[in-house]
């Protein structure tokens, strides 16, 4: 990654675009491609999460009916032990102030509060009981084969088209 | 050990490697884990229209988000040639009908939704949100499970009618 310098070095680069332009496309200056390395880095582990969604079996639309009707405590185990090392390993990484492997700082920025966290929220666990998966099954699902989910795939597609619409007009 | 790995794998072991998914993706491409906003990369990337929504999305840093998803994909479809004794049944067999298509749709058009309204999913919010100590994560966390329970024990008969068992 091209880190520190190359936002500055971005930022620099993209000033005279930004004054020569209309307003609308101020947002995405600095906007770059990642570098190989990330991206491959990025594959990895999404392959590394894909086996694992997959052999856990998180990616089926029984477990997930399961959970929500309290019939076994499995998806529940798995959530809370995910949610349990991955605190930990944050911990661990801040105390020891662990950077990347590019050498950059882990910074985690925390997700806002907002009225869509409680509504969108909602409506996204409404999904995720009727589907059987969340985003990260949608895919897994999809690449294991279970074409069904194309259609999963599809609709959330149109969510996200629906949102981007009527955002303006939701409270935030 | 091949048995082991050929099964599908006990809880605890799937929940550690999920929650390692978290520093293993910030050491090693210096990304907070999360899947959904792949989704609006996907509509920003190929058809922005005239959104304010899609057309502010910086698409080329936030390539990486359609990357994992492929990833999830190649992950998956190995887990199910090489990594499994037996198939593995996603969705169950009922689904595939045209009320289950209609279902699916129905679905995901609220996960669509709900997850970009809300800024996050079930990796986001819940696994690196709540990990990372942030409160709205975890009042994210707790609507997703109101929505999800809600549907189920209040819609589920009409629903999921000829699906469940």
């Amino acid at each position: 990654m091209s880190g520190v310098d190359g936002k500055t070095e971005t930022a620099k680069a993209d000033e005279p675009t930004k004054s020569s332009e209309t307003g609308t496309t101020v947002e995405t200056k600095g906007d770059r491609f990642p570098s190989f390395v990330t991206i491959a880095m990025v594959l990895l582990v999404g392959i590394y999460f894909g086996i694992v969604l997959t052999k856990s079996e998180v990616v089926r639309w029984q477990r997930v009916h399961d959970m929500f009707l309290f019939r076994e405590p499995f998806m529940y185990l798995i959530i809370s032990t995910g949610i349990v090392v991955a605190a930990v390993l944050m911990l661990v990484i801040r105390k020891l102030g662990l950077k990347t492997i590019q050498g950059e700082v882990i910074k985690y920025e925390p997700k806002p509060f907002h009225t869509g966290v409680v509504i969108g929220g909602t409506i996204f666990g409404a999904g995720w009981a009727i589907t059987g998966a969340c985003p990260g099954p949608i895919y897994a699902q999809i690449g294991g084969g279970a074409w069904m989910a194309l259609f999963t795939f599809a609709g959330t597609l149109v969510g996200m088209y629906l949102y981007a619409w009527l955002k303006p007009r939701l409270p935030h | 050990m091949v048995d082991f790995i050929m099964q599908p794998w006990p809880w605890w072991f799937s929940g550690i490697l999920i929650g390692l998914t978290v520093p293993l993706l910030f050491l090693l491409a210096d990304k907070a884990f999360g899947i959904s906003t792949s989704f609006q990369e996907i509509g920003a990337m190929c058809a922005p229209g005239n959104f304010e929504y899609l057309k502010r999305h910086q698409w080329r840093s936030g390539i990486w988000t359609v990357v994992f998803a492929l990833g999830i994909m190649v992950g998956s479809f190995i887990a199910v040639q090489f990594l499994s004794s037996e198939p593995v049944e996603f969705l169950p067999a009922s689904f595939a009908s045209a009320g289950g298509a209609i279902r699916l749709v129905i679905g995901g058009l609220l996960i669509g939704f709900g997850t970009r309204y809300a800024g996050g999913c079930t990796s986001g919010h819940s696994i690196t949100g709540i990990s990372n100590l942030s409160w709205p994560s975890l009042v994210a966390t707790i609507f997703f499970f109101v929505g999800g329970l809600a549907v189920t024990w209040g819609l589920g008969n009409w629903i999921f009618e000829g699906i469940a068992q």
